[in-house]
């Protein structure tokens, strides 16, 4: 797989799966924009990761709910880089909550997040894309979205929302040579499952038919693939990364 | 006013493949032009980076013949 002289955007990219996805991108020869919220150290040490390896690579804070700052990140891409080939829209946040206890906070802010987000960033980047006749956006989805979860009212339905719009997305840029894939990880050992107690982190391993939490590198793997050469003939799809949980 | 209905012209003939013959004020882009609405907003793309115009997506939406475009691109310069 060889990824030279292409151009990626990954939103929230300073930490866990966004970062090992950033990461390879930029090994297979990618140059790579890392969108970060709050965590700027963070999101620079894998921005100087990048270019020890010799591909170019800056950072940008940039709340991927606001669509005016969305809009100036990707304006800022094209400028710095000139093209934008590869949109991965990882960014996302969990506010657990039982349905009967969760706030509306709480459901409005992973709304807004992982998904509004996931549109917003699709919608900045689909100009630059039109015009290139080409493009890829990889959508990172969940397991959850598939077959829900309880305490996630929130977050399943955003994800689940995330594979509807990856398929509209698809359909509509097929034509112009886009193509949009979304990845449903399983349970990923990352910040966001670290904050899991452990009956629950124990009780979840045994849904997976593989017997393990993922690890992040698996979906970036799975992302490297989708932004390859290789998967030019597939759009629209969901590619579940999740030790076998849904089937 | 002449000069932006060439510019004009000349995008829709290249993005829409139609004869510069069928390209008239009156002509509407998707009955008579044969453009979907993707055209659209990509001719829309193009007349701005042209013209060096933002059209908001308000206004885009009320593009719907050559005459509106030309008249919109006058209206900004
Ligand atoms: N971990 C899992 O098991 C798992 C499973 C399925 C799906 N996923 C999905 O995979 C994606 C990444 O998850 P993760 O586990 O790697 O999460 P994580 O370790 O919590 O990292 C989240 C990343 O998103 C950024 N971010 C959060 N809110 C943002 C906003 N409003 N605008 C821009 N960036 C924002 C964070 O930036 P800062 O560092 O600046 O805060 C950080 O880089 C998410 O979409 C998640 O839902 C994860």
């Amino acid at each position: 797989m060889n990824l030279d002289g292409k151009i990626a955007l990954v939103t929230g990219a300073s930490r866990g799966i966004g970062k090992a996805i950033a990461l390879e991108l930029a090994r297979l020869g990618a140059d790579v924009v890392i969108n970060y919220a709050g965590n700027e150290q963070k999101a620079k040490d894998v921005s100087e990761e990048i270019k020890a390896i010799g591909r170019r690579s800056f950072i940008i804070q940039c709340d991927i709910s606001d669509s005016d700052a969305v809009q100036s990140m990707v304006k800022e891409t094209v400028d710095q880089f000139g093209r934008l080939d590869i949109l991965v829209n990882n960014a996302g946040i969990t506010r657990d909550n039982l349905l009967m206890r969760m706030k509306e906070q709480e459901w409005d802010d992973v709304i807004n997040t992982n998904l509004k987000g996931v549109f917003l960033c699709t919608k900045a980047v689909t100009r630059q894309m039109m015009k290139q006749r080409s493009g890829r956006i990889i959508n990172i989805s969940s397991v959850v979205g598939r077959i829900g979860n309880a305490g996630q009212a929130n977050y399943t339905a955003a994800k689940a929302g995330v594979i509807g719009l990856t398929k509209a997305s698809a359909r509509e840029l097929a034509a112009r040579g886009i193509t949009v894939n979304a990845i449903a990880p399983g349970f990923i050992a990352t910040d966001m499952t670290d904050e899991l107690p452990i009956e629950a982190k124990e009780q979840l391993i045994g849904q997976i038919p593989l017997g393990t939490l993922g690890e992040v590198e698996d979906i970036a793997a799975a992302a490297a693939f989708l932004a390859s050469n290789g998967a030019k003939y597939i759009t629209g799809q969901v590619l579940g990364v999740d030790g076998g949980m849904a089937m | 006013m002449a000069d932006v209905l060439e510019r004009v012209t000349k995008i829709i003939v290249d993005r829409l493949g139609v004869e510069e013959s069928q390209v008239n004020l009156d002509a509407k882009f998707k009955e008579d032009l044969g453009a979907d609405s993707l055209d659209v907003v990509e001719l829309v793309m193009e007349l701005e980076d042209e013209f060096d115009v933002e059209i908001s997506d308000d206004d885009a939406e009320k593009i719907t013949t050559v005459g509106d475009a030309v008249t919109y691109i006058n209206s900004k310069n």
